[in-house]
């Protein structure tokens, strides 16, 4: 068998096309990944420098916006009390609703489902993942409002982020479920436990520290939703922590209602950047608690 | 073609562990050599340090010379790019890129040293398929996917596509252990003809294997968990099956452990 | 000697336990409950659009004109259609390079140490609020572009695409938005890519450097095509993402004056139906005014639901191949 064609061999080092472009892709994939993270930290830091100095006043905990006076004429940048218990309250009932029925579906897909309606169980969790909140929103005005001639109520809002909190904890949940071992579940069932018993006490268990983490970031991508409050909440400076009647304000209704000021107004920029930078904060450490306990209590496989 | 490997004191490393301990041996030119010994004993590992692809796992690392015909494959100059097409590898389970048709799949190391001939490469893919002693079966469907054939057919294609960059040594890992007896039997007749023009070393579990096929064996053994594998003993195939030289050897062969 | 048995005891002496149909009842109505809800979503949007598209004068599809609470009511989406489509396309196209390159970094190219952390800041990008995208879009990044798009208008402007409009001013158009868009899709264009390419086979990837390739060729025969269904199908999902924002479009894009002249360029204003939606909350009356944004509701949930359904049977597609 004659050589059909020549090489370099071993002496010849690298060779120059090939290793140019592997060197150009290695620069160019590094490079991706560099300035991808630019607009992470450009956003943190223009959230933090200008937000951080409202939100270190004590009132900004405290109070809630009692007696704003119109723009450019108020000289005070007041609280937002109001406004992170309302986050911090319809993104609770959010979950309330949400995780049961989220825990519940992922149960039924991985350990019950065979068959066409599992299959369109799962389409249609894939479907709901994609619903945009404004739609969600949407269907809750048309059903809430158009159709049944209720008045709003800030649980309203809930219900809508409740379609997009499902889906994400569902998908989650269903991963942690895989994960536990088929012969956890025979080891029960050969000691004559029976079905339901063994999903609640043996794999529930197993797979409860990855289930809190979907829940954690699902809270905390739902404490971030602002379409669904455009549509089914109006913005009031006072405090309510009344879920089922009144008006509640939430962080981002607050950043709306003084977002069209802010140019003019240092006092109503301050309060967008305080919110924001308070909203970000809140978002980021359910995260970062979530990623943690995700990591801490990892099932080593 | 078919060049001489000169291994010198090598010890191999996952990090700080010491996997393989102080291997020196010589294959010569154009013959079969083959690695025994029980699972774990480092045979694999070693093999791989021979066309470098021991450092692709995290942490991998040698110490010691690989010598190719007295070019030491691991000198700081040498790409192990380099290194890799002019030392060939068959792997346990056949591996043909499943995105590949036959054709594509024989000259996918040719096509990516730079080859663009068509005339040339169609000429490749009928040496490298006689080669390998599959041209027969698969000329009529060269653009069917790569895996579409069975599983000793798969591992031919593996090896056409292995030859077809012309390779001074083909090292083969285990590469009869996944197939049926039959396709067995066929690889080990290509491997007879394959060294009239390359030099081959395989590594095998499978003694009688050994003995049929290789001209040299070489026997590695541990001496417990968790210790370097060490190179035992290393002759010609017949002295080592009749006649080893050490008991370790002969306890092995005997079917005494392993 | 009773055999064990290793399925699930269904049934004992009294047929099937009270338990086990509770529970398994109650799973099940939880994963109807999901569906009946996607299909009620479907049903109420339609349901309420309908009568507002009727009475539509102009013709719904392909009209500019919006004005729904005039009468007669006019309902023309083709502007709204054209900024939500030209926004999500100039995302998707910068958003994907970067997913891919970077999902290549995060399975193939980045140290052990510097893998985790590298994947959390990448997914802590896709845990900020749209709506500070929107309020730093708005104040921060479009005044920083305005130099970049008079530049690109400047020497590419005899492509409609990139015409020069005067009637927006401080960045706050369609290309800006785009790039918003570009940065809130990657992080889960690339948590798709990346778990694909994490599963591309090793062996694949063992054989092509077995045969000499070097890292990126390697890349290029075992693991680019081995993902390539993964990559479309988080595309797609992507796409419906940037379809369905916002309120970054809200508070960045400039809309269009009532009867400005359409325009081809990517430099301009105008809105998308979700936030149209959203910032004529107000003006929502009951019957035919709100119905019309309903309806559009209903287009976009229409435009998510394929693209949705079809990033699926992609993958579905690609499953089946493989086993």
């Amino acid at each position: 068998m004659e050589r059909a064609w020549h090489d370099a061999g071993l002496g010849g080092g690298r060779s120059g096309a090939r290793a140019l472009k592997n060197t150009f892709a290695t620069v160019l994939i590094w490079g991706a990944f560099l300035i991808a993270l630019i607009p992470l930290v450009w956003i943190m830091w223009s959230v933090l420098s200008k937000g951080l100095h409202p939100i270190l006043n004590i009132t900004w905990w405290q109070k809630d916006q009692s007696g704003v006076g119109a723009p450019g004429f108020d000289h005070t940048v007041r609280g937002a009390r109001h406004a992170i218990v309302g986050t911090l309250l319809v993104a609770f009932w959010t979950s309330v609703i949400a995780i049961p029925v989220a825990i519940m579906t992922a149960i039924y897909l991985v350990e019950y489902g065979a068959g066409r309606v599992a299959r369109a169980v799962s389409f249609m969790v894939d479907i709901l993942s994609g619903v945009p909140s404004i739609v969600a929103a949407l269907f809750v005005y048309t059903a809430w409002v158009t159709i049944f001639h209720w008045k709003l109520i800030p649980l309203c809002s809930s219900l809508a982020l409740v379609l997009l909190m499902v889906p994400v904890v569902t998908r989650s949940t269903e991963e942690m479920l895989k994960l536990v071992p088929n012969e956890l579940r025979e080891a029960s069932y050969a000691l004559g436990v029976p079905k339901w018993k063994t999903i609640v006490k043996v794999v529930l268990p197993t797979s409860m520290s990855g289930i809190i983490t979907g829940s954690l970031l699902g809270f905390a991508r739902v404490a971030g939703e602002t379409a669904p409050l455009l549509l089914l909440a109006s913005y009031t400076p006072y405090l309510n922590e009344n879920s089922f009647s009144g008006i509640m304000a939430a962080l981002p209704t607050m950043i709306n209602n003084n977002f069209a000021n802010m140019s003019g107004d240092q006092v109503s920029a301050d309060r967008v950047w305080g919110a924001a930078c308070t909203l970000i904060l809140l978002v980021l450490v359910i995260n970062l608690v979530g990623r943690l306990i995700a990591r801490l209590t990892k099932v080593k496989s | 073609m078919g060049k001489r490997i000169d291994v010198k004191d090598l010890n191999v490393f996952y990090g700080d562990f010491k996997a393989v301990e102080g291997v020196t041996m010589t294959v010569e030119p154009r013959s079969v050599t083959a690695f025994i010994g029980p699972s774990g004993c480092g045979k694999s590992t070693f093999l791989r340090t021979l066309n470098r692809m021991h450092e692709v796992t995290p942490g991998g690392r040698v110490e010691g010379q690989v010598r190719l015909d007295d070019e030491d494959l691991y000198a700081p100059t040498v790409d192990p790019v380099a290194v890799r097409r002019t030392v060939g590898m068959v792997f346990q389970r056949p591996n043909p890129f499943p995105t590949m048709s036959i054709r594509d799949n024989v000259v996918a190391g040719l096509r990516l040293n730079g080859v663009r001939n068509k005339k040339l490469l169609d000429q490749k893919v009928e040496q490298s398929l006689v080669g390998a002693n599959l041209w027969n079966e698969v000329k009529d469907r060269l653009h069917k996917p790569g895996a579409s054939l069975s599983g000793g057919q798969q591992q031919r294609l593996c090896i056409a596509r292995a030859i077809a960059v012309e390779p001074q040594v083909l090292l083969m890992d285990e590469p009869c252990s996944a197939l049926d007896p039959i396709s067995t039997l066929a690889i080990e007749d290509l491997i007879t003809t394959l060294k009239e023009h390359f030099t081959i070393v395989i590594v095998t579990h499978n003694m009688q294997q050994a003995a049929r096929v290789s001209d040299k064996t070489a026997f590695f053994n541990l001496e417990a968990t968790g210790k370097p594998g060490n190179l035992i003993e290393m002759d010609d195939t017949q002295q080592i099956f009749n006649n080893p030289g050490k008991k370790a050897t002969e306890d092995y062969i005997s079917g005494r452990f392993g | 000697m009773n055999s064990i048995e290793v399925t699930a005891p269904e049934s004992t002496k009294s047929g099937r336990r009270p338990g086990d149909l509770l529970f398994g009842g109650s799973a099940a109505a939880a994963g109807w409950t999901v569906i009946v809800a996607v299909v009620l979503i479907a049903v109420f949007l339609l349901a309420q659009a309908l009568p507002a598209i009727a009475q539509d004068h102009v013709n719904f599809l392909t009209s500019t004109d919006w004005a729904p609470n005039d009468k007669p009511a006019r309902f023309g989406i083709l502007q709204m259609l054209w900024t939500t489509v030209m926004s999500s396309v100039i995302a998707v196209v910068i958003a994907v390079p970067f997913s891919v390159a970077i999902a290549l970094f995060l399975t193939h190219y980045a140290p052990r140490w510097l893998a985790g952390t590298a994947a959390t800041l990448i997914d802590l990008l896709a845990a900020v609020p749209s709506i500070i995208f929107g309020v730093w879009g708005f104040t921060v990044l479009a005044p920083k572009l305005v130099p970049v798009q008079d530049a690109l208008s400047g020497t590419l402007g005899w492509i409609p695409l990139f015409g020069r409009v005067s009637s927006v001013s401080g960045g706050t158009t369609i290309f800006t938005i785009g790039i918003v868009l570009a940065i809130m899709i990657l992080p889960i264009i690339t948590a798709l890519t990346r778990e694909v390419f994490s599963q591309a086979p090793r062996s694949h990837q063992e054989a092509a450097l077995a045969l000499g390739a070097t890292k990126w060729e390697m890349i290029r025969t075992a693991v680019l095509p081995f993902g390539r269904p993964g990559i479309i199908s988080a595309t797609m999902l992507g796409l419906g993402r940037a379809l369905g924002e916002t309120i970054a479009v809200m508070f960045i894009l400039s809309s269009l004056p009532d009867g400005a002249p359409w325009s081809w360029s990517i430099f301009g204003g105008g809105t998308t139906f979700a936030a149209k939606i959203a910032s004529d909350v107000a003006e929502f009356t009951p019957g035919v005014g709100t119905g019309s944004y309903i309806a559009a509701g209903l287009v976009l949930f229409v435009l998510t639901f394929v693209v949705n359904a079809g990033a699926r049977i992609v993958i579905e597609r690609r499953k089946a191949f493989s086993e």
